[in-house]
Parts: C-alpha cells; structure tokens; sequence
C-alpha cells in the first residue's frame, strides 16, 4: 500500500502541470497550443484523483470513474475543438486567436 | 308592430361596399366600381324609402304622436355597469326624414359621378369614399345615443376630408382639407367637451332618456350654475359649438369655401346637402333639451343662425367663383335653418320654427345639390370655375339652364317652389317670436335672390363669352339627376310637414300665412328685377356701384378678412408667444436633458468597451488572478 513514493509527490507533480497549463493557455496564442494547456489541466486534475483515491480511501472507486469520465469528455472536447480549430483555420486561414476577430464591436 | 331590424342593412351595406372598393376597385376597374357603389346605393335608398313609408304611414300611432323606435341596439362598449356605449338604430321622424334626403342626394349623386368623374385617375377610390361618407352620414342620423352620433360624426369629418382632398396632387386642394378637418376638429373639441359634462350630469348618452321632458337632463334646468349659466346650458352651448363647426356657422365658417377644391359631386352631397346640415340635425336632435332646459343656448343657436346667414349672404354677392358663391349661400341657408330652431318652442304651434327648419333642411338638400350639380354641368362644360369667363350658356346647355332656373327659383322662395314654403314657414316662425331677427332675414332673403340670380344671369345671360371649343350639354347620367332633383325641389313643398316632423311627434295645423308670405316674395322679385337689371346684359352699373361702395365692396369681396383674422391669430400671436416658448422649451430643455443623458451614456461606454475584448485568454487571465488572489486571501485569513 504505502511503497515508497509519498503523497506530496503526486500532488507536486500535479501543482505543477496545472500551473504549466494555465501559464500555456493564458500566454500562447496559437489555438491548438492552448487546446493542449487545456489537456494538460484535465490530466493534472485526473492525478490528483488517483492520487487522493488511491491514499486516502484504497477500497472506493469515485476517484476512478471521475477520472474516466473526465477522460472521455477530454477526448469528446479535443474532437470538437479541433473541429472548430480547422474550420476556423480554412475560413482565416490562421489559428491565431488574436487575428480572428471579426465580431469584435 | 313592425319590425324593424333590417334598417341595420342601411349602414352594413355602405360600409361593406366601401370595404370591397377601397380593397378590390382597382382590380374590377372603373366601370364596374361605379356601377356596384350606385347599384349598392340605390338599394339602401329603397330600404329608406320603405322605412320611411312603415314609419309615418304603417305604424299606428300612439296618442297622436310619432314615437321613437329603437330598432335594434347592443352595447358596443362596456365600461361600467352603467356606464356603457352602445351602436344602434333609431327610428324618429328626424332621422327617417333624414335617411331620406341623406340617401336620395346621395344616390343621385352617385348616378352624376359615373358621368363627371369619367375618366378621372381614382375613379375607384372616389366611390369607395363616397360609400364610405354615405355610411358614416346614414350612422350619424340613425344614431340612438349622443356618443355613437359623435363617432359617426368624426367619421363623416373624415370622409369630408378625404374627399376635399381628391386632388391630393394639388397643394390647395390638399390645404383646404387639412383646413377643414382642422377647423372642425377644434369645434369638436367643444362638442366632446358639452357631451361630457351632459353625461356626467346625465348618467346617460342616450338620446331618448335626454330629450324626454321628464328625463334627468331637463330636471337639471336649476341645477348648479357657473358664471351665471346652468351647467345644462353650458354644456349645450358646448355641443352647439360642433354644430357650429360641422355647419360652416360664423365663426367657423371659414373652411367650407375652401372646401369647393374638392370634386363637384363632393361639394354637393357633403357640403351642401348632407353633412352642412349635421349641426343642424344635433340641434333638433337635442332640442327639448335646449328648448325646455337651455334657453340661452337656444339663443345663441338663434343669434349665430341669423348672423351667419346675413354675413354669408353679403359675401355671395360679391364672390366670382360659382362654387364659392354657392358655398356662402349654403352658410347663409344653414343660418337660416339654425335661427328657425332657435326661434323655435317646443310642442302644438309653438313647434312651427323646429317644423320649418326641418322643412327647409328637407328642401334645402334638394335644391342646393341640384345647384351644385348644375354649376358641376357648367364647370365640366367650360372647364372653368369663374363666372366672368361665362355668359351666354344659356343656348349650349338647355336641361342645365332650366333644371338652374328652377333651383335659383326655389332658393329665391318664390311659388309655388319648395323652398317659398319652407322659408315662409321659418320667417313665420321668426315673425312670431322676435322681430328684429326676422327683420334680418327678410333683408337676407332679398339678397338671396339677388345673388342667385346674379349667378343664374351672369353665367347664361350676359355677354356672349367666346368658348376655346363650343360647350356641350352633359351626358344623360348627368342630366337625369338634375331633372330628378328638379322635380324634387318643384314638388316637395307640398309635403305636409307639420303632420310629419314636429317638436314632440305631434301633428298640428299650419297653413301659410300670407302676411308673411306676400312681403317675402315681394322682396325675392325684387332682388331678381336688380339681378335683372344689372346683369341680364352687360351694364356698367356692378363697376359704379362697387365704386360708391367701394371699401364695402372690397370688406366683402375679400370675406371681411376673417381668413386674414385667423392667420393673425394664429401666426402672429399663438404661434408665437405659445407655440414657438412651448417648441422652444420641449427641443432644448426636454429633448436637452434626453440627448445628455444619452451622450453622456455614450461616452461612458466608449471608454468602458475596452473591457469587452472577446480575447478569452484576457478574460481567463483575469478569472485567474482573482482565484489566485481569493486563495492567498483565505490561506492568509485561515492562518493568521
């Protein structure tokens, strides 16, 4: 159960991702850059449920099936995402999100 | 008992017919638009004609008097338990005389328009307006209550506005509608403010509970009083005051001149025969009321009549403009009309001056559309409206010369025409209860004959007027009207009025009275025999005298500057010491704090719009500090 590798650990690694996501997503510009902030934030959060699950209560699934289930609207959100990022791309012909901004007052 | 509910078909047809012509005429053409509205026409006339025959001949009377029928009524609107205002029709000798003449100048004059408006642009719509006025006319004299009357009133205000304004591409034409509908509204201002104040005293629009001398309205004879008057006096001086509107009386005569813009045909249903005659039509409807209750009112409807008939009739004498000559003498008809009410008592032979105003009502109708429709037959024969262009038109238009002829005798009273006994009846009744205004209209029918007659010479006789294209006599659709109307006016003096349509629907006996009558002709021919002398050949004698009397002369060729007077009026000091402060006032102190309040908004949010990026990311950045700085906050707080 307790083999080795502490807690902390986990939740540094995952403190880290987050931030590093949220630094990606507010200072990119490029969209595709700024969808994979956006993944790296779900997977960030996704460790710290296994990590809680797994120390603090070994023998209860939630932790898990939140986990999936964040994984699959993170696959679901990357398809339309992309989708959007692409039409976006063949009608500006760029991703970067400051040059579209046609409905801008 | 008969029944009498299908008279509701006397107005439903018009209306439908002014309906189906404003919506689909242009679509079926001339034509057929002309001939569905006179075939609609002349079966709205049959319905009256057999309305009127059920009512004075197939009812049995009750004590010897007409009643009041009210053949069908519903509450149109609802607005308290009791006080309601309700749309239906009633049946007295008024208002069945007046579906008579409102029906019949209406349908020859739609027979006249098929031959004057031929080819005319608006053909269509011409009908649909005339349909549409010959509802709103037939609804204001049916109507069983002073609101519903109000309604239909503004209703034929509105089709005398339309109708004025036929030729809308003609800036007179279109100033002269705006003129009348203007004038009228403000006189209707004070007959919605005398229907208030009566209803609010009252508790009742309805004509028969008003007018019965037992009713609540003549119980406020000694009622409360403002500035030494009743209030039941003030408020009939108040409706008076849209009949004076609607009548073309002294001081709000001013529009209906004008109003001879409008077509022919217009002139001589609505501002001749029919809708003139309305104010008329509200003082009789009214009158227990002013007789029993209000006799300063009934004054005041006697003073104006007399006024108005006198000035009008100067004026005529001195106008060039056939149309407007004929337009005077209607003010001056009406006057005389207005006075005979006003002299006027109620019940028995006190009744003769509201008998005789009917009667000339009546007779009035007919002769003066006949006039109408014959100066219509002249002005489409010479395509002018001026009499000094004319002359000589005798030999061109034979059946108008005579069917004129006959009309210019029967406005001049003399006999046994028409209108020799209505106005002798009126000058009986004037006679009878007031000297000096029956002085006034002696001398006012003298002038009558003078002025019509200086008509009737100045356009057949006189000099031989040389035509671009020689006149032509109207078509047969023009000339059966007028031989129709000619008959009318020869032969409806003989109706006996006094059986049929007295004060209190009684009959009583009235012959006429020679020593009234003799003096009255007398001064009729006298006036011909000047017409005569001056202008059955081409004299010098209208120059001199207009020279003598030359400021006379000019005060009433230029209408005693009335029209001028309301300019000033108007301009010079409404305008600008009310209107101008007010419009002053409403753009810089009401549109000011407005356009501020606006332009300060705006520059607020220009500067504030740079917060509204649409850049998520700034957005997202600014979510972000603030948890960030919420964190720091409460792990700050949760240590200390």
């Amino acid at each position: 159960m307790n083999s080795g590798i502490p807690l902390q650990f986990f939740l540094i690694l995952a403190t880290i991702m987050f931030f590093v996501g949220v630094y990606g997503f507010l200072t990119r510009r490029n969209l595709i850059t700024m969808l994979m902030s956006v993944e790296l934030i779900l997977n960030s959060v996704n460790i710290n449920f296994m990590a809680f699950n797994r120390y603090l209560f070994p023998h209860k699934m939630e932790g898990m099936f939140f986990s999936l289930f964040i994984i699959a609207v993170a696959a679901s959100e990357a398809a339309v995402a992309i989708a959007i990022i692409i039409n976006i791309y063949r009608r500006f012909t760029t991703i970067n999100v400051e040059d579209v901004n046609e409905m801008k007052y | 008992m008969i029944n009498f509910t299908y008279t509701v078909w006397i107005l439903v047809i018009p209306f439908l017919m002014f309906i189906f012509l404003g919506l689909a005429g242009h679509k079926i053409g001339p034509k057929l638009s002309g001939l569905l509205g006179t075939g609609a026409l002349a079966v709205i006339t049959a319905l009256s004609y057999i309305t009127a025959y059920y009512y004075f001949f197939a009812t049995p009377k009750t004590a010897e008097t007409f009643k009041a029928i009210v053949a069908a009524n519903s509450t149109w609107l609802q607005l308290t338990d009791k006080l309601h205002i309700d749309l239906g029709v009633l049946l007295d000798p008024i208002s069945v005389m007046m579906l008579i003449v409102v029906t019949t100048v209406s349908l020859m004059v739609h027979i006249y328009s098929t031959g004057y408006m031929k080819g005319e642009r608006g053909y269509e719509r011409f009908f649909a307006f005339l349909s549409l006025f010959t509802f709103s006319m037939l609804g204001l004299v049916i109507a069983p209550n002073i609101f519903q009357m109000y309604i239909f009133w503004e209703l034929v205000g509105v089709s005398s506005y339309l109708l004025i304004g036929f030729y809308y591409e003609k800036p007179s034409a279109v100033a002269a509608s705006k003129k009348a509908f203007i004038v009228t509204r403000f006189a209707d201002l004070g007959f919605l403010v005398g229907i208030l104040l009566l209803s609010f005293h009252t508790k009742t629009f309805d004509f028969i509970t008003l007018t019965d001398p037992s009713g609540p309205a003549i119980a406020m004879a000694g009622g409360a009083s403002f500035m030494g008057l009743s209030v039941i006096t003030w408020s009939m001086i108040f409706v008076y005051m849209g009949g004076v509107g609607k009548s073309a009386m002294f001081p709000f005569h001013i529009w209906l001149p004008d109003a001879m813009e409008g077509p022919t045909p217009v002139s001589a249903l609505i501002h001749a025969a029919t809708m003139v005659v309305a104010g008329v039509y509200l003082v009789a409807r009214m009158f227990p009321v002013y007789a029993l209750a209000a006799p300063v009112a009934l004054n005041v409807v006697a003073y104006v009549g007399a006024f108005s008939s006198l000035f009008a009739a100067i004026i005529a004498c001195t106008q060039t403009d056939i149309k407007r000559v004929l337009a005077y003498s209607t003010i001056s008809q009406i006057g005389y009309m207005m006075l005979a009410l006003g002299v006027s008592g109620y019940g028995g032979h006190e009744g003769l001056g509201y008998m005789a105003s009917m009667f000339h009502l009546f007779t009035h109708a007919m002769f003066k559309a006949l006039l109408f429709l014959g100066a219509g037959a002249i002005i489409h024969a010479v395509h002018t409206n001026l009499m000094t262009e004319m002359g000589g038109l005798r030999k061109y238009l034979p059946i108008t010369h005579l069917t004129f002829l006959i009309a210019c005798l029967t406005i001049a009273g003399i006999p046994p025409f028409s209108g020799f006994f209505s106005k002798d009846e009126i000058l009986a009744a004037a006679f009878n209860h007031n000297k000096f205004l029956f002085a006034v209209e002696y001398a006012v029918a003298g002038l009558t004959a003078f002025y019509m007659f200086r008509l009737y010479f100045n356009v057949f006789w006189g000099k031989e007027t040389q035509y671009n294209h020689t006149p032509h006599e109207a078509p047969f659709s023009m000339t059966i009207p007028l031989i129709i109307l000619a008959l009318a006016s020869m032969f409806t003096g003989f109706i006996p009025f006094n059986k049929l349509v007295t004060s209190n629907g009684q009959a009583f006996e009235s012959g006429i009275e020679w020593g009234v009558a003799i003096p009255s002709v007398l001064i009729g021919l006298l006036g011909i025999g000047i017409a005569f002398i001056m202008y059955r050949k081409e004299t010098s004698i209208p120059e001199k005298l207009a020279a003598t009397f030359k400021y006379g002369y000019k005060w009433a060729y230029n209408k005693f500057y009335i029209d001028e007077l309301y300019i000033f009026v108007t301009k010079k000091i409404i305008f600008r010491y009310i209107s101008e402060p007010i419009a002053w006032f409403d753009r810089h102190i009401i549109d000011g704090t407005m356009n501020s309040i606006a332009t300060v908004t705006q520059v607020i949010s220009f500067r504030i719009r740079k917060f509204q990026s649409g850049q998520l990311q700034q957005y997202a950045f600014v979510f972000v500090s603030g948890v960030i700085l919420l964190s720091v906050l409460m792990i700050y707080v949760w240590y200390w």
